[in-house]
């Protein structure tokens, strides 16, 4: 295995007296899909906005392509040009028309022109089936359609990896599917995804491995057939919350 | 009613005694409205951003002249103004100067804490989704939020600039001769007609008041943004 596209070592967080995150590991390797689930305040959302530095951690290695996180003077702009992110509210920029959000940072951070940066916006939104859609705003769209082109605004910035942050827990049900059929083609295609979701189907389907958290601590770190199967290897609350979520 | 002393003393009550003299009367307060009313918009935005990005002593710093600025009378501040900082640093400050740095000043105080406020009401996930494309942090203010949010300062920038209009009729006690000192001054001149003279300049107030509130809602209804 070449060397991890993210390498996670022994990361504390603290807020004031509150641990938020206590000594996790995690290596993700090139290609490879990552799900992340745990209950809620279990610090997955904090783990994950570590991985492209809108969170600081006290303690702790991060590397993510090579490059230092954690280090004083790490350049976090070139990192989260490079580290694409989706989010649970989508956080499209409201004032601009969908073709102008994927164009943005293309231009304003990677200096591409203006044609060059409609034509990439173009062609990505034709592969999350929203073409048509790119002369309108946000408001004027689906949730699942602006989830689709959150995407679309990440992956114009050519990311060498994905993070997703429970990307489909504000979307009405029916609309949870286009969402995880976009992210699924993208994993088949290659993409490193690193995803907090609690739709245990698609990691199922989707992840080579599961990572548990509970309490700001990593419990599990197992491939997806050794953590969902009859004879799982996994910890005993992980165990407790797959029940439960299973059973919602 | 005899309203003839407005007809007859009309270009007065507009431009004072100019071209002859100084511009003055109405024509002044638009004038000292206007400076003081675009003084204090960039101000009151240097200073909200200020504030809105500054945490800590810096943060405290910036609070408590603000604070100050917002507790210290208009007229108190004009008065500073025209005749401390001559005695005190020997400079000439001409009154319509004066004037116009003082509304400034407050006028910028009471802004900063609604720009910052604007600034502050947008979902923090908007300025993440900024810094996580990697557009650093003066691009993801100015080409992100700040489009948001200055539509939604917008009645706070009204009404600013309304009470800062009625305000530049504090003027008249250093003696600039704008639309309330030379009704005053008509007033006294002609002794019979007050009630006349001050309706009408209260209706002059009004329509530079309503100008305001006008064009600045059309401007903001045409900028407001739907949430997504």
């Amino acid at each position: 295995m070449s060397s991890p596209v993210i390498s996670i070592r022994n990361l504390s967080k603290r807020y004031g007296e509150f641990q938020v995150l206590s000594d996790c590991s995690l290596d993700v390797a090139r290609g490879e899909v990552v799900v992340v689930c745990g209950p809620s305040g279990s610090g997955k959302s904090t783990l994950i906005k570590t991985i492209n530095g809108l969170e600081p951690f006290q303690f702790g290695e991060l590397r993510v392509d090579g490059a230092g996180v954690g280090d004083p003077g790490a350049d976090l702009r070139a990192l989260r040009a490079r580290v694409g992110m989706v989010f649970q509210h989508f956080e499209l920029f409201p004032h601009l028309t969908v073709i102008q959000n994927l164009m943005l940072a293309q231009v304003k951070v990677l200096g591409r022109s203006g044609v060059e940066a409609a034509e990439r916006g173009m062609a990505l939104l034709e592969r999350v089936g929203l073409a048509d859609q790119r002369l309108k705003r946000p408001a004027q769209l689906s949730g699942g359609q602006q989830q689709r082109v959150a995407i679309a605004r990440a992956l114009a910035m050519d990311p060498v990896v994905m993070l997703f942050d429970e990307p489909t827990s504000s979307l009405d049900p029916e609309m949870v599917g286009e969402v995880l059929d976009v992210m699924t083609a993208l994993a088949e295609g290659g993409m490193t995804m690193v995803c907090v979701t609690h739709e245990m189907g698609f990691a199922r389907r989707v992840a080579d491995r599961v990572v548990f958290m509970d309490r700001g601590r990593i419990l599990d770190d197992a491939g997806a057939e050794e953590f969902f199967g009859a004879s799982g290897r996994r910890s005993a609350r992980a165990g407790e919350f797959l029940s439960r979520v299973l059973r919602a | 009613m005899n309203f003839a002393v407005i007809s007859d003393n009309l270009l007065y009550f507009m431009v004072g005694s100019w071209p002859n003299g100084p511009i003055g009367g109405a024509a002044l307060t638009v004038l000292l409205s206007l400076a003081s009313a675009l003084a204090s918009a960039v101000l009151g935005l240097a200073l909200g951003i200020a504030l809105s990005q500054s945490k800590g002593w810096p943060g405290m710093a910036l609070r408590t002249v603000l604070g100050f600025l917002r507790a210290v009378p208009v007229l108190m501040l004009i008065f500073w103004i025209y005749f401390l900082l001559p005695v005190v640093f020997g400079l000439d400050v001409p009154g319509v100067g004066a004037v116009t740095v003082a509304l400034a000043l407050i006028g910028g105080a009471y802004l900063a804490h609604a720009v910052s406020a604007g600034i502050d009401s947008l979902p923090r996930g908007q300025s993440e989704a900024a810094r996580a494309l990697g557009l650093g942090r003066w691009d993801a203010l100015r080409l992100v939020i700040l489009p948001q949010a200055l539509p939604r300062m917008a009645p706070s920038f009204v009404n600013q600039w309304v009470a800062l209009i009625k305000d530049t009729s504090l003027a008249y006690v250093i003696g600039v001769s704008e639309l309330s000192f030379v009704a005053t001054q008509v007033s006294n001149r002609v002794m019979v007609y007050p009630a006349e003279i001050y309706l009408f300049v209260a209706a002059v107030y009004y329509i530079l008041c309503m100008i305001v509130e006008v064009g600045i809602g059309r401007a903001a209804a045409r900028y407001r943004i739907r949430p997504a």
